[in-house]
Protein backbone atom coordinates (compact mmCIF):
# COMPACT_ATOMS: atom_id res chain seq x y z
CA UNK A 1 0.00 0.00 0.00
CA UNK A 2 2.88 2.33 0.67
CA UNK A 3 4.21 1.88 -3.12
CA UNK A 4 0.54 3.11 -4.12
CA UNK A 5 1.23 6.19 -2.25
CA UNK A 6 4.08 6.83 -3.41
CA UNK A 7 2.29 6.83 -6.82
CA UNK A 8 -0.19 9.73 -6.13
CA UNK A 9 2.41 12.09 -5.27
CA UNK A 10 2.55 14.50 -7.61
CA UNK A 11 5.24 14.50 -10.15
CA UNK A 12 8.69 17.02 -9.49
CA UNK A 13 8.45 18.24 -12.91
CA UNK A 14 8.04 21.49 -13.89
CA UNK A 15 6.47 21.06 -16.91
CA UNK A 16 3.75 18.83 -15.07
CA UNK A 17 1.59 21.84 -13.75
CA UNK A 18 1.75 23.28 -16.93
CA UNK A 19 0.67 20.18 -18.82
CA UNK A 20 -2.88 19.25 -17.24
CA UNK A 21 -4.90 22.24 -18.32
CA UNK A 22 -6.04 22.94 -21.71
CA UNK A 23 -3.88 26.52 -21.49
CA UNK A 24 -1.05 24.85 -20.82
CA UNK A 25 -0.43 22.17 -24.19
CA UNK A 26 -2.01 25.11 -26.24
CA UNK A 27 0.94 27.72 -25.45
CA UNK A 28 3.42 25.02 -26.36
CA UNK A 29 1.94 24.06 -29.27
CA UNK A 30 1.76 27.90 -30.16
CA UNK A 31 5.52 28.80 -28.54
CA UNK A 32 6.64 25.74 -31.20
CA UNK A 33 4.93 27.28 -34.07
CA UNK A 34 5.99 30.28 -33.55
CA UNK A 35 9.99 29.42 -33.14
CA UNK A 36 9.28 27.24 -36.88
CA UNK A 37 8.40 30.25 -38.04
CA UNK A 38 11.19 32.52 -37.23
CA UNK A 39 13.75 29.61 -38.06
CA UNK A 40 11.48 29.34 -41.49
CA UNK A 41 11.33 33.30 -42.24
CA UNK A 42 15.55 33.10 -41.33
CA UNK A 43 16.48 30.69 -43.96
CA UNK A 44 13.72 31.66 -46.82
CA UNK A 45 14.64 35.57 -46.89
CA UNK A 46 18.55 34.88 -46.33
CA UNK A 47 19.17 34.46 -50.21
CA UNK A 48 17.91 37.80 -51.20
CA UNK A 49 20.10 39.13 -48.11
CA UNK A 50 22.96 37.99 -49.35
CA UNK A 51 21.62 39.59 -52.82
CA UNK A 52 21.09 42.98 -51.04
CA UNK A 53 24.54 42.53 -49.12
CA UNK A 54 26.21 41.58 -52.12
CA UNK A 55 25.26 45.09 -53.97
CA UNK A 56 26.09 47.10 -51.27
CA UNK A 57 29.53 45.84 -51.19
CA UNK A 58 29.04 44.42 -47.72
CA UNK A 59 30.85 41.57 -47.39
CA UNK A 60 30.61 38.43 -44.47
CA UNK A 61 28.14 40.37 -42.30
CA UNK A 62 28.27 39.28 -38.34
CA UNK A 63 24.89 36.52 -38.27
CA UNK A 64 23.80 38.96 -35.66
CA UNK A 65 23.02 41.91 -38.46
CA UNK A 66 22.04 38.90 -41.22
CA UNK A 67 19.26 37.77 -38.97
CA UNK A 68 18.06 40.86 -37.57
CA UNK A 69 18.11 42.23 -41.28
CA UNK A 70 15.48 39.26 -42.71
CA UNK A 71 13.51 39.58 -40.06
CA UNK A 72 12.71 43.26 -40.99
CA UNK A 73 12.51 43.19 -45.05
CA UNK A 74 9.53 45.20 -46.28
CA UNK A 75 8.57 42.53 -48.76
CA UNK A 76 10.07 39.07 -47.28
CA UNK A 77 9.23 35.70 -49.06
CA UNK A 78 8.19 34.51 -45.15
CA UNK A 79 7.07 37.55 -43.10
CA UNK A 80 8.36 36.87 -39.54
CA UNK A 81 5.69 36.61 -36.87
CA UNK A 82 6.06 40.32 -35.53
CA UNK A 83 5.83 41.62 -38.62
CA UNK A 84 2.44 39.74 -39.43
CA UNK A 85 1.17 41.32 -35.93
CA UNK A 86 2.62 44.72 -36.51
CA UNK A 87 0.35 44.61 -39.95
CA UNK A 88 -2.65 43.08 -38.42
CA UNK A 89 -2.22 45.62 -35.16
CA UNK A 90 -2.04 49.20 -37.84
CA UNK A 91 -5.66 47.22 -40.14
CA UNK A 92 -7.48 46.93 -37.31
CA UNK A 93 -7.00 48.71 -34.08
CA UNK A 94 -5.09 51.67 -35.42
CA UNK A 95 -7.68 52.15 -38.90
CA UNK A 96 -11.34 53.20 -38.45
CA UNK A 97 -13.58 50.42 -38.78
CA UNK A 98 -15.41 52.11 -42.57
CA UNK A 99 -11.56 52.25 -43.97
CA UNK A 100 -11.07 50.50 -47.00
CA UNK A 101 -7.60 49.78 -45.18
CA UNK A 102 -9.11 48.39 -42.25
CA UNK A 103 -9.00 44.07 -41.98
CA UNK A 104 -11.84 44.76 -39.59
CA UNK A 105 -14.28 46.42 -42.74
CA UNK A 106 -12.97 43.32 -45.08
CA UNK A 107 -13.25 40.71 -42.41
CA UNK A 108 -16.62 42.10 -42.12
CA UNK A 109 -17.88 42.14 -45.96
CA UNK A 110 -16.53 38.20 -46.30
CA UNK A 111 -18.24 37.01 -43.09
CA UNK A 112 -21.55 38.54 -44.27
CA UNK A 113 -21.35 36.46 -47.31
CA UNK A 114 -19.44 33.75 -45.10
CA UNK A 115 -22.88 33.70 -42.78
CA UNK A 116 -25.46 34.11 -45.32
CA UNK A 117 -23.92 31.34 -47.29
CA UNK A 118 -23.74 28.99 -44.16
CA UNK A 119 -27.28 29.19 -43.55
CA UNK A 120 -28.59 28.57 -46.76
CA UNK A 121 -26.61 25.83 -47.05
CA UNK A 122 -27.45 24.10 -43.70
CA UNK A 123 -31.10 24.59 -44.46
CA UNK A 124 -30.56 23.02 -47.61
CA UNK A 125 -28.53 20.33 -46.42
CA UNK A 126 -30.97 19.18 -43.88
CA UNK A 127 -33.52 19.36 -46.20
CA UNK A 128 -31.76 17.73 -48.94
CA UNK A 129 -31.15 14.77 -45.50
CA UNK A 130 -34.83 15.01 -45.12
CA UNK A 131 -35.46 14.01 -48.42
CA UNK A 132 -32.71 11.42 -49.06
CA UNK A 133 -33.80 9.59 -45.63
CA UNK A 134 -37.80 9.37 -46.48
CA UNK A 135 -37.47 8.34 -50.21
CA UNK A 136 -35.63 5.15 -51.51
CA UNK A 137 -36.16 7.01 -55.21
CA UNK A 138 -34.27 10.47 -53.89
CA UNK A 139 -31.53 8.53 -51.78
CA UNK A 140 -30.89 6.09 -55.00
CA UNK A 141 -30.71 9.22 -57.35
CA UNK A 142 -29.48 12.34 -55.43
CA UNK A 143 -26.96 10.88 -53.03
CA UNK A 144 -24.50 10.08 -55.96
CA UNK A 145 -24.84 13.88 -57.90
CA UNK A 146 -24.60 15.34 -54.04
CA UNK A 147 -21.14 13.21 -53.84
CA UNK A 148 -19.68 14.25 -56.89
CA UNK A 149 -20.82 17.44 -56.49
CA UNK A 150 -17.74 18.23 -54.30
CA UNK A 151 -15.36 16.33 -56.58
CA UNK A 152 -15.66 19.65 -58.95
CA UNK A 153 -11.99 21.88 -57.40
CA UNK A 154 -14.22 24.97 -56.51
CA UNK A 155 -11.67 27.57 -57.91
CA UNK A 156 -13.26 25.86 -61.17
CA UNK A 157 -16.63 26.67 -60.97
CA UNK A 158 -16.54 29.38 -58.42
CA UNK A 159 -16.20 32.06 -61.63
CA UNK A 160 -19.13 30.38 -63.59
CA UNK A 161 -21.30 30.36 -60.50
CA UNK A 162 -20.65 34.21 -60.30
CA UNK A 163 -20.97 34.75 -64.08
CA UNK A 164 -23.77 33.21 -64.61
CA UNK A 165 -25.85 34.97 -61.57
CA UNK A 166 -24.20 38.39 -62.74
CA UNK A 167 -26.02 37.34 -66.11
CA UNK A 168 -29.20 37.25 -64.65
CA UNK A 169 -28.80 40.42 -62.79
CA UNK A 170 -27.99 38.62 -59.51
CA UNK A 171 -24.67 40.67 -57.91
CA UNK A 172 -23.88 41.44 -54.53
CA UNK A 173 -23.75 39.52 -51.72
CA UNK A 174 -25.71 36.47 -53.14
CA UNK A 175 -23.08 34.97 -55.51
CA UNK A 176 -20.56 34.81 -53.14
CA UNK A 177 -22.55 33.33 -51.00
CA UNK A 178 -23.40 30.45 -53.53
CA UNK A 179 -20.14 29.54 -53.59
CA UNK A 180 -20.11 29.37 -49.64
CA UNK A 181 -23.57 27.36 -49.84
CA UNK A 182 -21.97 25.17 -52.67
CA UNK A 183 -19.56 23.92 -50.03
CA UNK A 184 -21.57 23.90 -46.45
CA UNK A 185 -24.58 22.21 -48.04
CA UNK A 186 -22.32 18.58 -48.36
CA UNK A 187 -21.17 18.10 -44.81
CA UNK A 188 -24.32 18.95 -43.54
CA UNK A 189 -26.24 16.57 -46.14
CA UNK A 190 -24.13 13.42 -45.13
CA UNK A 191 -24.03 14.37 -41.50
CA UNK A 192 -27.87 14.68 -41.35
CA UNK A 193 -28.37 12.03 -43.31
CA UNK A 194 -26.39 9.63 -40.50
CA UNK A 195 -27.97 11.73 -37.77
CA UNK A 196 -31.23 10.74 -38.96
CA UNK A 197 -30.58 7.24 -39.87
CA UNK A 198 -29.09 6.79 -36.19
CA UNK A 199 -32.08 6.20 -33.95
CA UNK A 200 -32.09 2.31 -33.27
CA UNK A 201 -34.73 -0.11 -34.57
CA UNK A 202 -36.57 -0.30 -30.85
CA UNK A 203 -37.02 3.20 -31.48
CA UNK A 204 -38.61 3.31 -34.70
CA UNK A 205 -40.69 0.47 -33.64
CA UNK A 206 -41.73 1.72 -30.34
CA UNK A 207 -43.11 5.28 -32.87
CA UNK A 208 -44.97 2.58 -35.36
CA UNK A 209 -46.93 1.33 -32.00
CA UNK A 210 -48.08 4.35 -31.61
CA UNK A 211 -48.93 4.60 -35.42
CA UNK A 212 -47.38 7.83 -35.47
CA UNK A 213 -47.15 9.62 -38.42
CA UNK A 214 -43.81 9.99 -40.63
CA UNK A 215 -43.81 13.64 -39.64
CA UNK A 216 -44.06 12.76 -36.29
CA UNK A 217 -41.71 10.99 -36.23
CA UNK A 218 -39.30 12.80 -38.07
CA UNK A 219 -39.94 15.25 -35.00
CA UNK A 220 -40.07 13.85 -32.12
CA UNK A 221 -37.27 11.14 -33.20
CA UNK A 222 -34.79 11.45 -35.65
CA UNK A 223 -34.17 15.34 -35.48
CA UNK A 224 -33.63 15.07 -31.61
CA UNK A 225 -31.44 11.98 -32.23
CA UNK A 226 -29.58 13.97 -35.21
CA UNK A 227 -28.62 16.96 -33.30
CA UNK A 228 -25.22 16.03 -32.69
CA UNK A 229 -24.47 14.71 -35.90
CA UNK A 230 -26.09 18.35 -37.21
CA UNK A 231 -23.66 20.21 -34.56
CA UNK A 232 -20.29 18.03 -36.00
CA UNK A 233 -21.15 18.92 -39.89
CA UNK A 234 -22.10 22.05 -39.04
CA UNK A 235 -18.53 23.05 -37.72
CA UNK A 236 -17.28 21.65 -40.73
CA UNK A 237 -19.91 23.27 -42.70
CA UNK A 238 -18.86 26.83 -41.41
CA UNK A 239 -15.09 26.36 -41.93
CA UNK A 240 -15.96 25.73 -45.18
CA UNK A 241 -18.51 28.41 -45.77
CA UNK A 242 -15.38 30.70 -45.25
CA UNK A 243 -13.08 29.09 -47.31
CA UNK A 244 -16.26 29.25 -49.91
CA UNK A 245 -16.53 32.92 -49.47
CA UNK A 246 -12.87 33.88 -49.58
CA UNK A 247 -12.63 31.85 -52.96
CA UNK A 248 -15.75 33.70 -54.07
CA UNK A 249 -13.82 37.18 -53.97
CA UNK A 250 -10.70 36.34 -56.35
CA UNK A 251 -12.19 35.66 -59.56
CA UNK A 252 -14.13 38.55 -59.45
CA UNK A 253 -11.38 40.86 -59.16
CA UNK A 254 -14.04 42.17 -55.64
CA UNK A 255 -12.59 45.24 -54.01
CA UNK A 256 -13.79 44.38 -50.38
CA UNK A 257 -13.62 41.09 -48.31
CA UNK A 258 -10.37 39.00 -47.05
CA UNK A 259 -10.24 37.25 -50.66
CA UNK A 260 -9.72 41.05 -52.49
CA UNK A 261 -6.96 41.54 -49.55
CA UNK A 262 -4.86 37.81 -50.65
CA UNK A 263 -5.22 39.12 -54.41
CA UNK A 264 -4.58 42.71 -53.89
CA UNK A 265 -1.37 41.45 -51.63
CA UNK A 266 -0.29 38.98 -54.49
CA UNK A 267 -0.52 41.67 -57.16
CA UNK A 268 1.73 43.80 -55.71
CA UNK A 269 4.04 41.36 -53.65
CA UNK A 270 2.62 42.22 -50.35
CA UNK A 271 3.61 39.46 -48.50
CA UNK A 272 2.64 40.83 -44.78
CA UNK A 273 -0.28 42.32 -46.39
CA UNK A 274 -1.35 38.45 -47.54
CA UNK A 275 0.16 36.81 -44.03
CA UNK A 276 -2.37 39.43 -42.12
CA UNK A 277 -5.24 38.35 -44.29
CA UNK A 278 -4.87 34.93 -44.08
CA UNK A 279 -3.95 34.81 -40.27
CA UNK A 280 -7.29 36.96 -39.55
CA UNK A 281 -9.05 34.47 -42.05
CA UNK A 282 -7.86 31.83 -39.53
CA UNK A 283 -8.52 33.58 -36.41
CA UNK A 284 -12.50 34.09 -37.94
CA UNK A 285 -13.11 30.87 -38.37
CA UNK A 286 -11.78 29.51 -35.08
CA UNK A 287 -13.95 31.81 -33.60
CA UNK A 288 -16.96 31.00 -36.21
CA UNK A 289 -16.21 26.74 -35.17
CA UNK A 290 -15.75 27.71 -31.73
CA UNK A 291 -19.10 29.96 -31.84
CA UNK A 292 -20.61 26.63 -33.20
CA UNK A 293 -19.18 24.35 -30.54
CA UNK A 294 -20.60 26.73 -27.71
CA UNK A 295 -24.17 26.72 -29.72
CA UNK A 296 -23.92 22.62 -29.39
CA UNK A 297 -23.00 23.08 -25.86
CA UNK A 298 -25.65 24.79 -24.35
CA UNK A 299 -28.47 23.26 -26.91
CA UNK A 300 -27.72 19.74 -25.88
CA UNK A 301 -27.14 20.79 -22.17
CA UNK A 302 -31.14 21.93 -22.44
CA UNK A 303 -32.09 19.07 -24.45
CA UNK A 304 -30.46 16.47 -21.77
CA UNK A 305 -28.42 15.06 -23.73
CA UNK A 306 -24.87 16.22 -22.28
CA UNK A 307 -24.04 14.52 -18.86
CA UNK B 1 -66.08 -6.14 -15.88
CA UNK B 2 -64.35 -8.67 -13.89
CA UNK B 3 -64.15 -11.39 -16.48
CA UNK B 4 -64.60 -14.82 -14.94
CA UNK B 5 -61.67 -17.28 -16.19
CA UNK B 6 -64.59 -19.86 -15.76
CA UNK B 7 -66.83 -17.96 -18.54
CA UNK B 8 -66.78 -19.37 -22.13
CA UNK B 9 -68.44 -16.41 -23.64
CA UNK B 10 -65.52 -14.24 -22.40
CA UNK B 11 -64.33 -11.83 -25.15
CA UNK B 12 -61.62 -13.32 -27.59
CA UNK B 13 -58.91 -10.75 -27.97
CA UNK B 14 -56.78 -12.38 -30.44
CA UNK B 15 -57.67 -15.33 -32.61
CA UNK B 16 -54.61 -16.95 -34.51
CA UNK B 17 -55.59 -19.97 -37.17
CA UNK B 18 -52.88 -22.39 -38.94
CA UNK B 19 -50.35 -18.24 -39.18
CA UNK B 20 -47.08 -19.41 -40.38
CA UNK B 21 -44.03 -16.92 -41.07
CA UNK B 22 -41.25 -17.32 -43.01
CA UNK B 23 -38.28 -15.31 -43.95
CA UNK B 24 -36.58 -15.58 -47.11
CA UNK B 25 -32.76 -15.61 -46.72
CA UNK B 26 -29.72 -16.07 -49.18
CA UNK B 27 -29.46 -19.39 -47.36
CA UNK B 28 -32.72 -20.17 -48.58
CA UNK B 29 -36.23 -19.75 -46.77
CA UNK B 30 -36.38 -19.61 -42.56
CA UNK B 31 -39.55 -20.98 -40.87
CA UNK B 32 -39.93 -18.81 -38.09
CA UNK B 33 -43.41 -19.35 -37.29
CA UNK B 34 -45.84 -22.77 -38.63
CA UNK B 35 -49.02 -23.93 -38.16
CA UNK B 36 -50.02 -21.54 -34.93
CA UNK B 37 -53.20 -22.22 -33.43
CA UNK B 38 -54.29 -19.83 -30.72
CA UNK B 39 -56.96 -17.47 -28.74
CA UNK B 40 -56.35 -15.44 -25.83
CA UNK B 41 -59.47 -14.09 -24.63
CA UNK B 42 -60.08 -10.67 -22.20
CA UNK B 43 -58.20 -10.58 -19.28
CA UNK B 44 -55.94 -13.13 -19.71
CA UNK B 45 -52.13 -12.88 -18.87
CA UNK B 46 -50.63 -15.46 -21.43
CA UNK B 47 -46.73 -16.11 -21.90
CA UNK B 48 -45.17 -17.01 -24.38
CA UNK B 49 -41.94 -19.18 -23.50
CA UNK B 50 -38.96 -21.32 -25.72
CA UNK B 51 -35.56 -21.39 -26.21
CA UNK B 52 -33.97 -18.77 -28.76
CA UNK B 53 -35.05 -18.96 -32.15
CA UNK B 54 -38.18 -20.92 -31.37
CA UNK B 55 -40.22 -17.38 -32.36
CA UNK B 56 -42.12 -15.91 -29.40
CA UNK B 57 -40.59 -12.95 -30.11
CA UNK B 58 -41.74 -13.16 -33.90
CA UNK B 59 -45.06 -13.77 -32.75
CA UNK B 60 -45.53 -11.28 -30.46
CA UNK B 61 -44.14 -9.04 -32.93
CA UNK B 62 -47.20 -10.74 -35.92
CA UNK B 63 -49.81 -9.43 -33.02
CA UNK B 64 -48.51 -6.20 -33.11
CA UNK B 65 -48.37 -5.87 -36.75
CA UNK B 66 -44.55 -5.09 -36.86
CA UNK B 67 -44.25 -8.36 -39.19
CA UNK B 68 -46.36 -9.34 -41.41
CA UNK B 69 -47.23 -13.30 -41.45
CA UNK B 70 -47.10 -15.47 -44.82
CA UNK B 71 -49.71 -17.52 -44.07
CA UNK B 72 -53.05 -18.46 -41.99
CA UNK B 73 -55.32 -15.85 -40.00
CA UNK B 74 -54.70 -13.35 -37.16
CA UNK B 75 -57.29 -11.11 -35.95
CA UNK B 76 -56.65 -8.45 -33.03
CA UNK B 77 -59.65 -6.96 -31.48
CA UNK B 78 -61.88 -8.51 -34.28
CA UNK B 79 -59.57 -6.56 -36.49
CA UNK B 80 -56.48 -7.55 -38.39
CA UNK B 81 -53.18 -6.25 -36.69
CA UNK B 82 -52.70 -3.63 -38.98
CA UNK B 83 -56.26 -2.20 -38.54
CA UNK B 84 -55.55 -2.61 -34.55
CA UNK B 85 -51.85 -1.01 -34.49
CA UNK B 86 -53.23 2.13 -36.04
CA UNK B 87 -56.41 1.63 -33.99
CA UNK B 88 -53.61 2.30 -31.23
CA UNK B 89 -55.34 -1.14 -29.80
CA UNK B 90 -52.12 -2.30 -27.47
CA UNK B 91 -48.96 -0.78 -25.69
CA UNK B 92 -45.70 -2.33 -26.33
CA UNK B 93 -43.19 -3.01 -24.15
CA UNK B 94 -39.22 -4.23 -25.61
CA UNK B 95 -36.92 -5.94 -24.16
CA UNK B 96 -35.01 -2.39 -23.64
CA UNK B 97 -36.80 1.14 -22.16
CA UNK B 98 -35.82 2.42 -25.39
CA UNK B 99 -36.96 5.96 -23.35
CA UNK B 100 -35.54 8.81 -25.64
CA UNK B 101 -32.86 10.45 -23.80
CA UNK B 102 -33.66 13.93 -24.59
CA UNK B 103 -37.15 13.83 -23.14
CA UNK B 104 -37.33 13.48 -18.88
CA UNK B 105 -38.83 10.14 -17.67
CA UNK B 106 -43.02 12.60 -17.62
CA UNK B 107 -42.24 13.30 -21.55
CA UNK B 108 -41.14 10.14 -22.32
CA UNK B 109 -44.05 8.88 -20.72
CA UNK B 110 -46.47 11.52 -22.23
CA UNK B 111 -44.56 11.07 -26.06
CA UNK B 112 -47.86 8.27 -27.26
CA UNK B 113 -50.26 10.93 -25.87
CA UNK B 114 -48.44 13.61 -27.70
CA UNK B 115 -48.56 11.38 -30.95
CA UNK B 116 -52.29 10.44 -30.34
CA UNK B 117 -53.49 14.12 -29.64
CA UNK B 118 -54.48 14.35 -26.03
CA UNK B 119 -54.89 17.57 -24.55
CA UNK B 120 -52.20 19.14 -21.98
CA UNK B 121 -54.02 18.78 -19.01
CA UNK B 122 -55.36 14.73 -19.78
CA UNK B 123 -51.34 14.58 -20.57
CA UNK B 124 -50.22 15.68 -17.33
CA UNK B 125 -53.24 14.07 -15.82
CA UNK B 126 -52.38 10.60 -17.20
CA UNK B 127 -48.69 10.97 -16.72
CA UNK B 128 -49.40 11.37 -12.86
CA UNK B 129 -51.78 8.62 -12.49
CA UNK B 130 -49.43 6.03 -14.91
CA UNK B 131 -45.96 7.00 -13.04
CA UNK B 132 -47.87 6.61 -9.68
CA UNK B 133 -48.85 3.44 -10.84
CA UNK B 134 -45.37 2.11 -11.15
CA UNK B 135 -44.07 3.91 -8.47
CA UNK B 136 -42.02 6.45 -10.19
CA UNK B 137 -43.67 9.63 -8.28
CA UNK B 138 -41.05 12.23 -7.74
CA UNK B 139 -38.95 11.17 -10.49
CA UNK B 140 -40.92 13.20 -13.59
CA UNK B 141 -37.98 16.34 -14.02
CA UNK B 142 -34.90 13.21 -14.26
CA UNK B 143 -33.82 12.29 -17.23
CA UNK B 144 -33.79 8.28 -18.48
CA UNK B 145 -29.65 7.91 -17.75
CA UNK B 146 -30.53 9.15 -14.00
CA UNK B 147 -32.59 5.61 -13.45
CA UNK B 148 -31.72 2.34 -12.87
CA UNK B 149 -32.39 -0.01 -15.16
CA UNK B 150 -35.32 -1.49 -13.04
CA UNK B 151 -36.75 1.96 -12.98
CA UNK B 152 -36.54 2.58 -17.01
CA UNK B 153 -38.05 -0.31 -17.37
CA UNK B 154 -40.63 0.61 -15.03
CA UNK B 155 -41.17 4.03 -16.81
CA UNK B 156 -41.88 2.47 -20.10
CA UNK B 157 -44.52 -0.04 -18.57
CA UNK B 158 -46.01 3.65 -17.57
CA UNK B 159 -44.95 4.67 -20.97
CA UNK B 160 -47.07 1.70 -22.66
CA UNK B 161 -50.15 2.21 -20.24
CA UNK B 162 -50.65 5.93 -20.56
CA UNK B 163 -52.89 5.95 -23.44
CA UNK B 164 -55.05 2.73 -22.22
CA UNK B 165 -54.86 0.42 -24.36
CA UNK B 166 -56.89 -3.17 -22.72
CA UNK B 167 -54.13 -5.15 -24.18
CA UNK B 168 -50.34 -5.08 -23.30
CA UNK B 169 -48.08 -7.24 -25.44
CA UNK B 170 -44.24 -7.46 -23.41
CA UNK B 171 -41.45 -8.77 -24.92
CA UNK B 172 -38.93 -9.97 -22.46
CA UNK B 173 -39.30 -6.95 -20.26
CA UNK B 174 -37.26 -8.03 -17.72
CA UNK B 175 -34.75 -9.72 -19.15
CA UNK B 176 -31.39 -7.22 -18.75
CA UNK B 177 -32.26 -7.11 -14.76
CA UNK B 178 -31.20 -9.13 -12.04
CA UNK B 179 -33.05 -11.55 -10.38
CA UNK B 180 -33.89 -9.27 -7.52
CA UNK B 181 -35.39 -6.52 -9.65
CA UNK B 182 -36.99 -8.86 -11.74
CA UNK B 183 -39.00 -10.81 -9.24
CA UNK B 184 -39.99 -7.41 -7.64
CA UNK B 185 -41.12 -6.04 -10.80
CA UNK B 186 -42.86 -9.29 -11.56
CA UNK B 187 -44.65 -9.35 -8.17
CA UNK B 188 -45.47 -5.29 -8.94
CA UNK B 189 -46.47 -6.20 -12.71
CA UNK B 190 -49.11 -9.25 -11.27
CA UNK B 191 -50.73 -6.11 -8.83
CA UNK B 192 -50.70 -3.70 -11.94
CA UNK B 193 -52.56 -6.61 -14.17
CA UNK B 194 -55.05 -6.75 -11.23
CA UNK B 195 -56.15 -3.56 -10.63
CA UNK B 196 -55.89 -2.61 -14.41
CA UNK B 197 -57.93 -5.61 -16.06
CA UNK B 198 -56.00 -5.58 -19.11
CA UNK B 199 -54.77 -8.55 -21.40
CA UNK B 200 -51.10 -9.41 -21.13
CA UNK B 201 -49.10 -11.33 -23.69
CA UNK B 202 -45.73 -11.98 -21.86
CA UNK B 203 -42.33 -13.14 -24.12
CA UNK B 204 -40.05 -14.34 -21.60
CA UNK B 205 -37.42 -17.73 -21.07
CA UNK B 206 -37.63 -17.48 -17.92
CA UNK B 207 -39.61 -20.48 -16.37
CA UNK B 208 -40.19 -19.35 -12.81
CA UNK B 209 -41.38 -16.30 -14.71
CA UNK B 210 -43.87 -17.65 -16.69
CA UNK B 211 -45.19 -19.67 -14.14
CA UNK B 212 -45.72 -17.11 -11.57
CA UNK B 213 -46.93 -14.43 -13.93
CA UNK B 214 -49.69 -16.59 -16.08
CA UNK B 215 -52.78 -17.89 -16.34
CA UNK B 216 -51.68 -19.64 -19.22
CA UNK B 217 -48.20 -20.59 -20.48
CA UNK B 218 -47.74 -21.42 -24.38
CA UNK B 219 -44.10 -23.81 -24.78
CA UNK B 220 -42.75 -22.90 -28.17
CA UNK B 221 -40.22 -25.19 -29.92
CA UNK B 222 -37.90 -23.97 -32.50
CA UNK B 223 -36.89 -24.95 -36.27
CA UNK B 224 -40.14 -24.71 -37.51
CA UNK B 225 -41.30 -22.29 -34.73
CA UNK B 226 -44.52 -23.88 -33.36
CA UNK B 227 -46.57 -24.70 -30.51
CA UNK B 228 -45.61 -27.81 -28.08
CA UNK B 229 -47.65 -27.27 -25.35
CA UNK B 230 -50.74 -24.92 -23.76
CA UNK B 231 -50.79 -25.28 -20.39
CA UNK B 232 -53.35 -23.80 -18.10
CA UNK B 233 -52.26 -22.55 -14.85
CA UNK B 234 -54.32 -23.60 -11.89
CA UNK B 235 -52.94 -21.02 -9.76
CA UNK B 236 -54.87 -18.68 -8.02
CA UNK B 237 -55.03 -14.90 -9.51
CA UNK B 238 -53.89 -13.56 -6.16
CA UNK B 239 -50.34 -14.91 -5.59
CA UNK B 240 -46.85 -13.50 -4.29
CA UNK B 241 -43.74 -14.56 -4.31
CA UNK B 242 -43.76 -17.54 -1.85
CA UNK B 243 -45.89 -19.00 -3.98
CA UNK B 244 -43.11 -20.32 -5.97
CA UNK B 245 -42.00 -22.47 -3.28
CA UNK B 246 -45.52 -24.50 -2.97
CA UNK B 247 -45.71 -28.07 -4.36
CA UNK B 248 -48.59 -26.76 -7.13
CA UNK B 249 -46.26 -23.79 -8.70
CA UNK B 250 -43.39 -26.87 -8.99
CA UNK B 251 -45.50 -29.11 -10.65
CA UNK B 252 -46.38 -26.35 -13.08
CA UNK B 253 -42.72 -25.45 -13.62
CA UNK B 254 -42.20 -29.33 -13.92
CA UNK B 255 -44.46 -29.34 -16.93
CA UNK B 256 -43.43 -26.31 -18.87
CA UNK B 257 -40.07 -27.56 -18.26
CA UNK B 258 -40.45 -31.14 -19.39
CA UNK B 259 -41.88 -29.55 -22.40
CA UNK B 260 -39.43 -27.21 -23.31
CA UNK B 261 -37.02 -30.90 -23.13
CA UNK B 262 -39.19 -32.48 -24.76
CA UNK B 263 -39.69 -29.53 -28.33
CA UNK B 264 -36.43 -29.17 -28.44
CA UNK B 265 -34.40 -31.83 -30.45
CA UNK B 266 -30.97 -31.31 -29.18
CA UNK B 267 -28.32 -33.29 -31.75
CA UNK B 268 -25.45 -33.33 -29.02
Amino acid sequence: MTEAGTFQTPSRSPFAGLMSGTAGPVIVVVAAIIAIWYLAAVLLNTPFQRDIYQRGGIENPPLAQLVADTLSQPRPVLPAPHQVAEEIWKTTAEKSITSKRSLVYHSGVTLSSTLLGFIIGTGLGIALAIGVVHSRVLDKSLMPWIISSQTIPILAIAPMIIVVLNAIGITGLLPKAMISTYLSFFPVTVGMVKGLRAPEAIQLDLMKTYSSSTAQTLWKLRLPSAMPYLFASMKVGVAASLVGAIVGELPTGAVAGLGARLLAGSYYGQTVQIWSALIVAAVLAAGLVSLIGLTERVVLQRMGMAR
Amino acid sequence: MQPQPADNAARSVIDIAKLSLTFETGDGPVHALSDIDLNIGAGEFVSFIGPSGCGKTTLLRVIADLEAPTGGTISVNGMSPHEARLARAYGYVFQAAALYPWRTIAENIALPLEIMGHSREEQAERVRRNMELVDLDGFERKYPWQLSGGMQQRASIARALSFDPDLLLMDEPFGALDEIVRDHLNEQLLKLWAKTDKTVVFVTHSIPEAVFLSTRIVVLCPRPGRIYDIIDNPLPRDRGLDIRETAEFLKVAHRVREGLRAGHSYDD
